[in-house]
């Protein structure tokens, strides 16, 4: 058996959910498990995808939200047991795969064109 | 001591019981087969000898071919001594994977990438010098003094400079062992490996 069908084969093992299919641009909502102590909640993250990174089951996804007027940028794995929810708020329209280009944009700069359908 | 004979397959990420993300690396170890067992009264000293991954007849010389057939087995590429091995094992077993646990630490020893000619900053963690300016224009990443002048009037032996880099025997101890998958005789450790990607690592657990 060939090396990368043997590295396939563990990667294979990690379960991945389904998640709604997004891009960069658009804007979703993360329902994140959080484990304090014992207790576990719920918590929401809102923002845009700037970019999605990797393949398989080891891609991962950036998001980011302006927490007041500090830019909060977060990394999700895709197949983080963690997600529990996904939703997506607003497919945006914008013409690059990554948008590097929004952490420097402010105020009413900072939208991007939703899609109509 | 137990051990094993692998190739470094390589690196992925999966998730433990807690869903904490384990950077990894994939072995493909075994089925290794001892084609020689040492004993203190004929070499000196007990050791046994283990061998791993298939190769053509063709292309192994006539010695290692008859070496290989006493064990009963095909020519090997990866042949590596073990001593102090426990339970003492006979000339032609094979060992596959069930020698490690899953959750147990191992040792890991290879080969490590060759870097080249590398300067001290890279090779000996120095942090050069500290400031661009105040007169530094070419000298960001030297070593500086390497001693006295009059006295020792020499350089003392051992003294960390620019050289080759990498390229030699390096060992990891104690890594945790993630996941075993005997039907693909596969190991996972938590971390990297030394060494790149196909190639050949000796797993070791010291109990």
């Amino acid at each position: 058996m060939s090396q990368n069908e043997l590295l396939q084969y563990v990667k294979n093992t990690v379960t991945m959910q389904e998640l709604p299919a997004f891009k960069a641009g658009d804007t979703i909502t993360v329902t994140y498990k959080i484990i304090e102590g014992a207790k576990e909640r719920l918590q929401k993250y809102q923002g845009v995808v700037l970019q999605r990174s990797g393949s398989g089951n080891t891609a991962t996804f950036t998001v980011r939200k302006m927490s007041g007027n500090i830019g909060v940028e977060r990394i999700f794995p895709v197949s983080s047991p963690f997600i529990s929810q996904l939703e997506v708020n607003k497919v945006g329209v914008v013409r690059r795969a990554r948008i590097y280009y929004f952490r420097g944009l402010r105020g009413k700069k900072a939208r991007i064109k939703e899609k109509r359908f | 001591m137990s051990g094993l004979l692998g190739k470094k397959i390589g690196m992925t990420s999966i998730y433990d019981a807690n869903g904490k993300n384990i950077p990894c690396t994939v072995i493909e170890a075994g089925p290794c087969v001892v084609t020689q067992v040492r004993s203190k009264a004929v070499d000196g000293y007990d050791a046994i000898q283990l061998a791993f991954d298939d190769k053509k007849e063709k292309h192994t010389p006539k010695p290692m071919q008859g070496h290989f057939a006493k064990a009963n087995t095909t020519p090997k590429r990866f042949v590596a001594e073990f001593t102090r091995f426990e339970d003492p094992k006979k000339f032609g077993d094979v060992l596959t994977v069930d020698v490690f646990k899953e959750g147990e630490f191992i040792d890991v020893v290879g080969k490590s990438k060759g870097k080249g000619f590398q300067g001290v900053v890279k090779r000996h963690g120095f942090s050069g010098v500290n400031d661009a300016t105040h007169g530094q224009h070419n000298r960001l990443r030297a070593p500086g003094s390497i001693g006295a002048s009059s006295w020792p009037s020499r350089v003392f032996k051992g003294m960390r400079m620019a050289g080759r880099m990498g390229g030699a025997r390096t060992k990891l101890i104690n890594l945790q062992v993630m996941q075993i998958i005997p039907e693909k005789n596969l190991v996972v450790v938590k971390g990297a490996v030394p060494g790149p990607n196909n190639s050949y690592v000796k797993l070791e657990r010291w109990s």
